[in-house]
């Protein structure tokens, strides 16, 4: 197995579905030519041709609105959005009509459609670049929510969402694109959409997190084993479907439960989380649910990012104090 | 018998000044009103060359340069009264914002990542530096409408490039300032990109101006590096929308002389055959070679608005870089005008982090 980047394992993948499936399109702003501003799609236009990877007029809108139709006439297109920050241009038809198709078609019509944009800060981006507004697409029923954190799950997620008939909003971590490196199995193989993964073992607290968080998680994890609190983490992988079972039993599995994101508190995806823990792993929480998340304000300038992103100190702190709260 | 709409032929943009710096018809710019557009364009290509120095040493933010563009801003802005007119700016537009009155030193300090860069000093008549492409333009429009609710006779100036053209809030903005009558204008830069995508992939419409017509409103098309021809087209313009004729959108046709932004590498998309179509037609060099041949300029005057040029850069650069870095307070500083306990707990619990 080699060893990939999320953005190689991306490339890669994309480029085995559109030779494995000629209804596979790719469209977005910068996606050909250039092969997108962060590469996810570099050499696919010469591949494919500038008629299945194509450079779409600037406007969000039309982009997923056009994919839709692209859906529905057959195609199986792969929408990028690039930077989730411009999804708002396009909320429009992701949540009023991406998310509802089949349900105002009376299932006469699927979407068989994969939206992907990259997501999160840490990487000072201009303004506007880095926010994690996953809840308001978890909030848009029809839709399916998925957010990689390995370059293998890159790869499975995003050929799992190319298979299913929903349409998939697959969130890929601005930070994890070339930093997070794995291995990657070369033939195809999916990882479930729905199913959340364990992803270090540990006795006393579980910490939940998707994407770029899981591994941040993970390196508080480690300094936590050090001082002697183990650490038990879970990678959701998918917010929609939530995995129900993967979070209770995680939870349950240590008694104390940390949700780390990077989007502000109020109404953010920790939210459903701890409503969901507190239903489900009641009698088994030996402390309050605990969110560690971006404060109540916009994504800042960079200058300032670091103060804003839960960075590894502030989590192992808040885990540590988590430790001391008795029943 | 069905009557359809005629093909299209090809259109010249209006010019003023030819390539060799030749005025080709009449200017209403007098000889100290160029040099000071001069002055402004020569400033903004100091501040370009010298903030992507920076930025290569990690000392200066993502950001995208004016070059090539500087005769279209400053034609449009120079057309502009900063004591009742209003700009909703993209953010390519410099020398406009800062002949506005914004402190170059804000627009250094906003690239640098400094809270303090979102600072508009109290009487500068300017939206913030817009990054969500062409999201000012609804809000130019509500501007303009209120301007002329309250019976000012203040005009709203937007910038836009050719790529933010093609969002629906374009479209949105021109029909409502046409129905609305607004004294707005609407100056769209066709620098040739977005990013990588060419114009040609924008729209296949013969001009951007032509779309003015599908709208109702007035048109223009310009040639871009002339600065003369911008300043005449936009003064028609603003007069025009001052006086409540309604809006007008002009066409700039101009080129990216550079990169999109200090992050972006053009040799991926942009051909040698593109910058030679374009060779010869640098914005700054025709109004020099104007500015001489009328004797206005000569080596020592042109030598001392370079040295001006160098000390404002010099001097904005030295104020952001000593601008002490801003806390986590600033996180929470102008979010809401009545912020409430939860948010304050907030406020002190990231207070007291810093301090661990
Ligand atoms: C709504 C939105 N979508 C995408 C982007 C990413 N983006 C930033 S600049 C740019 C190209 C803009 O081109 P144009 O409007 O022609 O302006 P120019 O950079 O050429 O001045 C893109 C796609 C964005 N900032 N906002
Ligand atoms: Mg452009």
């Amino acid at each position: 197995m080699a060893v990939k980047t999320m953005v190689e394992s991306i490339r890669e993948t994309l480029a085995d579905e559109m030779a494995r499936d000629g209804r596979v399109m790719v469209i977005g702003e910068d996606v050909g030519q250039l092969g997108g501003v962060f590469r996810a799609t570099e050499g696919l236009q010469a591949r494919f041709g500038a008629d299945r990877v194509v450079d779409m007029p600037l406007a969000e809108g039309v982009i997923v609105g056009a994919g839709l139709g692209l859906a529905m006439s057959g195609m199986r297109p792969v929408v990028e959005i690039q930077f989730l920050g411009f999804g708002h241009q396009a909320f429009h038809q992701i949540g009023q009509q991406v998310a509802r198709l089949r349900y105002r078609s009376a299932g006469r019509h699927s979407v068989p459609m994969v939206i992907r944009a990259p997501f999160g800060g840490g990487v000072r981006t201009p303004e506007l670049h880095s926010d994690a507004f996953e809840a308001f697409y978890a909030h848009c029923p029809g839709l399916k929510v998925v957010a990689p954190s390995t370059a293998h799950d890159a790869k499975g997620l995003l050929n799992a969402a190319l298979d299913t008939d929903d349409p998939v909003l697959y969130l890929e971590p601005l930070k994890g694109y070339r930093l997070q490196r794995d291995e990657v199995p070369e033939d195809r193989f999916t990882v479930p959409i729905g199913k959340a993964q364990v992803v270090r073992e540990g006795t006393d607290v579980t910490i939940v997190a998707w994407s770029a968080a899981v591994q941040l998680a993970l390196k508080a994890a480690d300094e936590l084993a050090a001082d002697g609190i183990s650490a038990h983490v879970l990678d959701l992988r998918s917010l929609v479907p939530l995995d129900v079972t993967g979070v209770a039993d995680a939870v349950s599995a240590t008694g104390r439960a940390v949700i780390l994101h990077e989007a502000p508190l109020t109404g953010g995806f920790g939210a459903e989380l701890a409503a969901t823990i507190q239903q489900e792993c009641f009698y088994d929480l030996l402390a309050p649910v605990h969110r560690i998340t971006a404060p109540d304000t916009p994504y800042p300038l960079a200058g300032i990012e670091e103060a804003y992103v839960p960075d590894q100190a502030r989590v192992v702190r808040e885990v540590t104090a988590l430790m001391e709260v008795a029943p | 018998m069905t009557r359809f709409t005629p093909p299209h032929e090809a259109v010249e943009p209006f010019r003023l000044l030819d390539t060799a710096g030749e005025l080709l018809g009449e200017t209403q710019m007098s000889a100290a009103e160029i040099l000071e557009s001069f002055e402004w364009m020569l400033l903004t290509r100091t501040f370009d060359e010298k903030a992507t120095s920076l930025q290569r040493q990690g000392r200066f933010g993502t950001f995208s340069s004016v070059r090539g563009q500087e005769a279209s801003v400053v034609g449009a802005a120079s057309a502009l009264d900063p004591a009742r007119d209003w700009i909703a700016p993209q953010y390519r537009e410099l020398p406009a914002i800062l002949r506005h009155g914004m402190p170059l030193e804000n627009f250094a300090l906003y690239f640098m990542g400094h809270p303090g860069g979102c600072v508009i000093p109290d009487h500068v008549r300017i939206l913030p530096i817009q990054i969500s492409l062409a999201a000012q333009l609804p809000q130019a429009v509500g501007v303009a409408w209120g301007l002329q609710r309250q019976r000012t006779d203040g005009v709203v100036a937007t910038f836009v490039g050719d790529g933010a053209s093609s969002e629906g809030d374009f479209h949105e903005s021109l029909n409502l300032a046409g129905v609305a009558k607004a004294p707005v204008v609407f100056f769209l830069q066709n620098n040739g990109w977005a990013i990588s995508t060419p114009r040609a992939k924008q729209t296949a419409a013969r001009t951007f101006a032509d779309r003015a017509a599908g709208y109702g409103i007035h048109g223009a098309y310009v040639d871009g590096n002339d600065l003369l021809a911008v300043n005449a087209v936009m003064t028609e313009a603003v007069e025009r929308a001052r006086a409540g004729d309604g809006p007008t959108l002009i066409e700039s046709l101009t080129w990216r002389a550079g990169a999109h932004n200090t992050a972006d590498d053009p040799t991926k998309y942009v051909t040698a055959a593109d910058h030679e179509a374009w060779a010869g037609t640098d914005p700054v060099e025709r109004v020099e070679a104007y500015l001489r041949s009328t004797g206005s300029l000569d080596d020592d005057g042109y030598e001392a608005i370079r040295h001006r040029c160098a000390d404002e850069v010099d001097r904005a650069l030295g104020v952001a870089q000593s601008t002490p870095a801003a806390t986590s307070g600033a996180l929470f500083d102008h979010v809401y005008a009545e912020p409430f306990a939860r948010f304050d707990a907030q406020r002190e619990a990231w207070r007291q982090m810093q301090e661990v």
